[in-house]
């Protein structure tokens, strides 16, 4: 063979492009043409390829699908959010001037967002609105209820470590005749919540090794087909790496699949419910519309189920390509 | 190119497959390796490619000595030698052409250096016309051909060929060994082995042969 050939080849080339980009370039077009055999080789059995895309979407859907009903169930409490409060009704002889010393003294704590004051007779007004005992309000000679401060807590405040504390604080205040705790609601609600989303969150790593095994399982009868190929492959000189390449790639199409069949999937739930939804809020008289995944969770969903692909075929590659550096 | 210095090689289930063998072959030389099935040929090939490891003694192929050759490397070290076997070991699911070119392809070559590679290998070879067509749809004659254009395509100095001829009558032998001899002018080195010992009397080149796994017979350097 006429190496001297070769050497003045290689020479001409360096000169016309550098050393290094055409190698780069060689090795991404190396990447395209893997990714693009691996497609097409998955889309020429579309049945077998569906099949474990379907088993890949279905474990990632639950998961997905309780996260969205978390969101969802944050929503709705966020409209009663602000109601988180502590109502102070202080002492009778304390006046609105005394009480809006207090209430700036109050305002200073970390844990509190706002103080509201309400004066003795936005008090009586409101009263005589809400109880329906308006002619018999007006009897009164004098105005017998105590100001209140309404003390608006940080949703971090309803953690039982800083509310308590927070209560007894206020509650031994001298000001204060008695002190009314609208948080106790709030903190059951967020805790219900937290269960929700750890149950989701523990879902998804069971089922997300679901989706390890499913496409280890898929690649390992991918490489027992393919044994005869990778034996030529390393006869031949390609590296571990290079042996490896497609079969990752299957296993990032299996997870983009499974990935994009559960977004349709969990989207196809909420479109189900949507309506149901719209009735029982209506019955409520209130609107509350089923929010599905945001712009910013489809892609975490997209990217975390090609990895979990990708991460199975590696798994499934590091155990049964052993052959790939000596056949 | 080659040297072996007192290489033993033990299988666990077979026992002893060469014992105690020394030999060294020029760079340019062509030799052949004979013997009786299971003296050892294939074993002493696989040496050289690290498709096995000695059990003891030193192999030196190119310059490098192959037992301080991680496995990493190895894949270098294969790029470097052209290997031919009697089954051919053609992949059915891809054109001739796309066979040819996968020791270009793991080298990450660019297609179009890969396009003009692989027609010379085929042209040299005569099978130009079919690279397009599955292997399966060729001669068994036609198939190691196009093993042997897969074999010098990356333009190895070295050649290795297990039984290259095994499967192939007496007409189609000799134009196999037509294309060695060819590429033998051109300064590679090949070693082949094959039990066809009548052909290779004829021929004027370094015969070594193997017998239980020992260098029994060696015609020396031409």
């Amino acid at each position: 063979m006429p190496r001297r050939r070769t050497v003045a080849n290689t020479a001409r080339r360096r000169q016309l492009k550098g050393p290094h980009p055409p190698r780069l370039s060689a090795w991404l077009a190396q990447h395209r043409k893997s990714a693009g055999s691996t497609l097409q080789q998955l889309l020429r059995q579309p049945v077998a390829t569906l099949m474990t895309a379907a088993v890949v979407a279905i474990a990632l859907a639950l998961p997905t699908a309780l996260f969205v009903v978390a969101e969802n169930v944050k929503a709705l409490g966020g409209d009663w959010q602000p109601s988180a409060a502590v109502s102070l009704f202080l002492e009778t002889g304390i006046d609105e001037t005394a009480g809006a010393a207090l209430k700036r003294q109050i305002a200073d704590d970390p844990a509190v967002t706002s103080v509201e004051l309400i004066s003795r007779a936005e008090g009586l007004t409101e009263f005589r609105e809400y109880s329906g005992l308006g002619s018999a309000v007006d009897q009164l000679i004098a105005n017998p209820l105590p100001v209140v401060l309404e003390v608006h807590l940080r949703p971090s405040a309803l953690e039982e470590t800083v509310l308590e504390p927070l209560l007894s604080r206020l509650q031994s205040m001298p000001e204060v005749q008695f002190l009314r705790e609208d948080a106790e609601w709030a903190q059951r609600f967020e805790a219900m919540l937290e269960l929700l989303q750890s149950g989701a969150a523990l879902l998804a790593i069971l089922l997300g090794l679901g989706v390890l095994l499913v496409v280890g399982n898929t690649i390992r009868l991918e490489i027992e087909n393919h044994r005869e190929a990778i034996r030529i492959l390393c006869l031949v000189g390609a590296t571990a790496a290079f042996a490896r390449r497609p079969f990752l790639y299957s296993g990032a199409w299996y997870g983009l699949l499974g990935g994009s069949l559960a977004w349709l999937l969990v989207s196809a739930m909420i479109w189900l419910l949507e309506g149901q939804v719209a009735h029982l809020a209506s019955l409520y008289h209130t609107s509350f519309a089923l929010r599905g995944l945001g712009p910013a969770e489809v892609p975490l969903l997209l990217a975390s189920s090609t990895l979990l692909g990708v991460l199975g075929s590696w798994i499934a590659t590091a155990r049964h390509l052993g052959i790939a550096d000596a056949p | 190119m080659i040297e072996f210095t007192h290489v033993s090689k033990r299988f666990r289930e077979r026992g002893d497959a060469l014992k105690d063998l020394s030999f060294s072959l020029q760079a340019g030389e062509m030799a052949f390796l004979t013997g009786h099935s299971g003296a050892g040929k294939s074993t002493l090939l696989k040496l050289i490619g690290l498709i096995e490891r000695p059990t003891r003694g030193q192999i030196v192929v190119d310059g490098r000595s192959l037992g301080d050759l991680p496995r990493r490397r190895i894949p270098f070290h294969r790029r470097r030698i052209g290997m031919i076997f009697q089954d051919h070991r053609l992949l059915n699911d891809r054109s001739v052409y796309d066979n040819v070119a996968l020791p270009l392809a793991v080298t990450g070559m660019s297609g179009r250096e890969i396009g003009r590679r692989v027609r010379a290998a085929l042209d040299q070879v005569g099978l130009l016309a079919f690279e397009r067509a599955r292997p399966v749809a060729l001669s068994s004659g036609e198939q190691q051909r196009i093993g042997i254009a897969r074999a010098v395509v990356a333009r190895p100095p070295l050649i290795l060929a297990d039984e290259p001829t095994g499967n192939l009558d007496p007409e189609l032998s000799s134009e196999i060994y037509d294309l060695f001899e060819r590429f033998h002018e051109v300064g590679v080195t090949l070693l082949i082995a094959t039990h066809d010992q009548e052909r290779v009397a004829r021929m004027a080149h370094r015969i070594m042969r193997l017998h239980q796994g020992r260098l029994v017979a060696d015609s020396g350097n031409w």
